[in-house]
């Protein structure tokens, strides 16, 4: 990866607009501007349309002979099965209120990156063939046909677009470019472009259980080594149940949280919490992903992946699955999941009920999936846990929504409910960047690949600026999200924008608030760094009296 | 923007020498009709050709708190959960333009001083709200109004629109704030367009000629009545005589009313084949007609295709040796194992 320029370089050096009609200006395939195509054996395996090889920096993308008749078929297709769609395509006024509300346009400057004008690349090619001004005056009404180069330009701008929804926030008829991005990568992939970055996860999760490839026996190896670390620091070692029968809780949470820094102490979170509550509940090695990295694919790629979900609920004979923290799992849970899959399994229960708090989760009803924060902020309000918000007093904490929970499930008072029970010092961003207007990490929907790091430090420069402000004026020192790529990439995002602010999931501060039955004195935080204020030689006087 | 102009101003003239040159007949009794049922047939057709295809999921944008835990209070008009709710958050989306409300004005600062480098700074920006408001409502008002060209005796209710309407008393004939409204709300509209760089880039042939057609439109209009003093009596009988489908003689009617006419009967004749079809677009919008209330209630997919995966049977013959190392539970054993376990007994 190259050396970033400084934040203040990155943003002086946005372009102006180009002079010319955006009909005329072609894309430049910069290194560091696209993700690096997907290899021909992933895409092989996958059985995807038209596995080639091909360079988006070269100037002939080896596309199929007959490529244009099968993007147009597949656009055709795509307009007779969804009618949002069609919608879309119809009736954006060119107003501009969404054009400054995404975080790409923002960071880039680039006239393209307006929602308005990512939909109207297609919405151009949609001109000439389905509506009668099209047609008739081609050109000057904005339509135009397909040629190579509009081909370049739509995987260019489909991959410079997270699926954030923020702008369909903000237009007056709703339209969500998500969705239009969503259908172009479709389209792209019936001539065989895709991502690496996306397929090899979506290739790892289709025939090892998980995004990181990380097969069962390994699985259990690092799921019991974070339970060995839990022990260090609790003095207890929780139990770590998994592909069992008959548990009333199936588990699910994405392998990131397995795997990388810091998403496994969010994990730990999770596995001590469970232990204290003696949750009946199990892992599943074989749907150990909850993440759909698929669902940046196609609807039936996501539809695929998801499917694992019930299948396991069904073979484990489990009443309803928990769902740990994870924005764009959510949407596809949220959203499609009872669509793709349901209904769900028979033996799951009529409706998702805690066994610790007995409240039934009437808005899961259906698909019987209940998201981690709504099932601790529960316990939380019934007094199921205790919590010593104090050993969060190091830090000084901000809350970034998710785009998916925010925009495409409503979730935004749960995890902050949550927060403000564990920790004693939390600060919200400016009312812009947060709750339904939040702004995207910059690496949503299969865009946080390392080759593309300046174009993400741009796309997260909304939310990175939102952070230093309150950084600088209330002293924030810690980010928590609930989303497994946010801790992946807001990581490097803060520091990037705003050096000196940790990064981590909520869990992780829950483990580190949660008082447990028979721990021991706790001198360090799950990332095993001391404790201010916790002097280790003096008795535990502190934990004794928890015990009561 | 030239050629919209340009397209807009033929259109005028064509119309003009047209009423000149004996032609009235053509521009405001064949034109209007083919217009009308232009209109009338288009804006079906294309409900229906959105109609055809399915809504196969359910993709609501939530803009506030979700109905999850009973101690959290659900955003009833931004977040529905129900059919009510969602009526309420169309209705305020049709009538208040709820989204385009929450507008901002994002500005990137460079040298800000709180975050000491770069900031985006976010701007209350109401104005797009302000005039397409004015605009849609003003519209409205006077469309009801010209009823009184197409009923006879009046209703009532459009004369009280009138009175109302006509409140601000400035000379004779009455002064409608409505009309003056309508064309200053489609100035700024245009302005804006021409202004505003961002706007004005993404801005096209489709965008600027609707927008110079009502103004032409709310010109001619303000002009009958205000400078020229058209004789309202004897357009109010050839009006009625279209509405009645039996159209009198053109002769006598004003020049300014058939160019008027033309641009309405143009507007008509342009509106199902143009971005126009917000209107009836809007109530069809699928991230804000349904409730989100997909893990409540399953939403069916006509088309959803058959389940096919990597099924956990085919995962376990994959990896069934290494499960076993590991101690995981498995369907079956393996056939290695059972082997060496064969071995050991017999041994
Ligand atoms: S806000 Fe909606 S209608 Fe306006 S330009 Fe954007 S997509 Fe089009
Ligand atoms: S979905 Fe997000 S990233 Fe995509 S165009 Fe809209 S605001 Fe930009």
């Amino acid at each position: 990866m190259a050396k970033l320029p400084t934040p203040h370089e990155l943003m002086a050096s946005r372009k102006d607009f180009p002079a010319g009609s955006w009909l005329d200006v072609k894309p430049e395939f910069a290194p560091g501007s696209f993700c690096y195509p997907a290899k021909v054996e992933t895409m092989e395996r996958l059985h995807m349309p038209h596995p080639h090889e091909w360079d988006p920096a070269a100037e002939d993308w080896n596309l199929p002979a007959n490529w244009e008749k099968i993007l147009c078929d597949a656009f055709e297709e795509r307009l007779e099965k969804h009618r949002s769609l069609k919608l879309f395509m119809d009736i954006c006024v060119r107003c501009g209120a969404c054009a400054d509300k995404c975080h790409f346009f923002l960071g880039t400057n680039d006239p393209k990156n307006m929602p308005v004008l990512r939909a109207e690349l297609l919405r151009s090619l949609y001109r000439r063939d389905y509506t009668m001004l099209g047609k008739l005056l081609g050109a000057s009404v904005g339509a135009r046909g397909w040629d190579k180069n509009v081909v370049k330009e739509l995987f260019y701008y489909a991959y410079q677009c997270t699926e954030c929804r923020r702008c369909s926030l903000f237009c007056p008829y709703g339209i969500d470019t998500a969705e239009i991005t969503a259908i172009v990568r479709e389209l792209l992939h019936e001539v065989g472009l895709g991502t690496h970055w996306i397929m090899d996860p979506v290739k790892n999760c289709s025939f090892t259980g998980n995004h990181l490839g990380i097969q069962p026996h390994s699985f259990v190896e690092i799921v019991e080594m974070l339970a060995d670390d839990c022990e260090t620091i609790t003095g207890i070692r929780p139990k770590t149940p998994f592909n069992e029968k008959g548990h009333e809780i199936l588990f699910i949470t994405p392998s990131g949280d397995v795997f990388a820094d810091p998403g496994i102490y969010t994990f730990m979170g999770y596995l001590l919490l469970f232990h204290e509550l003696d949750l009946d509940y199990t892992f599943s090695t074989y749907a150990s992903e909850g993440g759909n990295f698929g669902s940046f694919v196609s609807f039936n790629m996501a539809k695929k992946l998801n499917a694992k979900m019930y299948a396991e609920a069904e073979r484990l004979g489990a009443k309803w699955i928990l769902g740990g923290e994870c924005g764009h799992m959510w949407r596809v849970i949220n959203q499609y999941m009872g669509t793709y899959n349901g209904p769900a399994p028979s033996c799951m229960m009529d409706v998702p009920t805690s066994p610790i708090t007995g409240t039934r989760f009437e808005n899961a009803a259906s698909t019987k999936m209940v998201h981690i924060t709504e099932f601790t902020a529960d316990l939380i309000r019934h007094n199921k846990i205790k919590l010593d918000p104090s050993r969060n007093d190091h830090i000084i904490t901000t809350f970034h929504d998710s785009c998916n929970p925010a925009r495409a499930m409503g979730l935004l008072e749960e995890p902050r409910y949550i927060l403000k029970a564990v920790c004693n010092n939390f600060v919200e961003m400016p009312e812009n960047t947060i709750r339904e207007q939040t702004f995207c990490c910059g690496s949503g929907s299969g865009l946080n690949t390392e080759e593309i790091m300046e174009l993400r430090m741009r796309a997260g420069m909304p939310r990175g600026n939102a952070l230093r402000y309150v950084q600088q004026k209330y002293d924030v020192n810690h980010m928590a999200c609930v989303c497994a790529i946010d801790r992946a990439t807001l990581t490097p995002l803060a520091n990037y924008w705003a050096p000196g602010v940790t990064v981590s999931g909520l869990h992780e501060l829950v483990g580190n608030a949660l008082v447990m039955k028979g721990e021991q004195k706790r001198t360090m935080d799950l990332r095993q760094e001391d404790l201010p204020n916790v002097d280790p030689d003096e008795p535990e006087d502190d934990a004794e009296q928890g015990e009561e | 923007m030239i050629a919209a102009l340009a397209m807009v101003a033929l259109i005028g003239c064509i119309a003009w020498a047209g009423a000149a040159g004996g032609l009235a007949f053509l521009f405001s009794v064949v034109l209007p009709y083919a217009a009308v049922i232009i209109f009338v047939v288009g804006v079906i057709r294309r409900m229906v050709y959105w109609a055809k295809s399915p809504v196969p999921f359910r993709i609501p944008t939530t803009g506030g708190q979700e109905a999850s835990l009973d101690f959290i209070k659900q955003e009833k008009w931004d977040c529905p959960c129900t059919k009510g709710q969602t009526v309420v958050r169309m209705i305020l989306e049709v009538l208040t333009f709820r989204s385009l409300f929450r507008n901002t004005h994002a500005e990137v600062l460079l040298n800000d001083p709180v975050n000491k480098g770069p900031r985006v700074v976010y701007y209350s920006s109401k104005w797009l709200w302000v005039f397409a408001l004015l605009f849609h409502y003003c519209f409205l008002v006077v469309f009801i109004r010209h009823f009184r060209f197409f009923m006879d005796p009046v209703p009532a209710c459009i004369t009280l629109i009138e009175t109302l309407d006509g409140l601000m008393q400035v000379g004779v004939p009455r002064f409608y704030v409505s009309g003056g409204l309508l064309l200053v709300a489609l100035l700024f509209l245009l302005t804006r367009r021409l202004v505003n760089e961002r706007v004005r880039y993404i801005s096209l042939l489709n965008d600027y000629f609707p927008l110079l057609l009502l103004i032409c439109i709310v010109a001619t209009g303000l002009c009958m009545r205000y400078f020229d003093k058209a004789d309202i009596a004897s357009i109010k009988v050839f009006i009625m005589g279209l509405a009645h489908l039996s159209p009198v003689s053109t002769e006598g009617l004003p020049a300014l009313f058939v160019v008027h006419l033309t641009f309405v009967s143009v507007l008509l004749l342009y509106f199902p084949f143009s971005k126009l079809m917000h209107m009836p677009g809007i109530f069809f919008s699928p991230t804000r007609n349904v409730p989100n209330d997909t893990r409540r209630v399953r939403h069916v997919n006509p088309w959803n295709p058959p389940k096919q995966f990597f099924t956990y049977a085919e995962y376990e013959d994959e990896y069934r040796e290494f499960m076993a190392d590991a101690g995981l539970p498995l369907e079956k054993q393996p056939e290695k194992g059972m082997a060496d376990d064969g071995l050991s007994l017999e041994k």
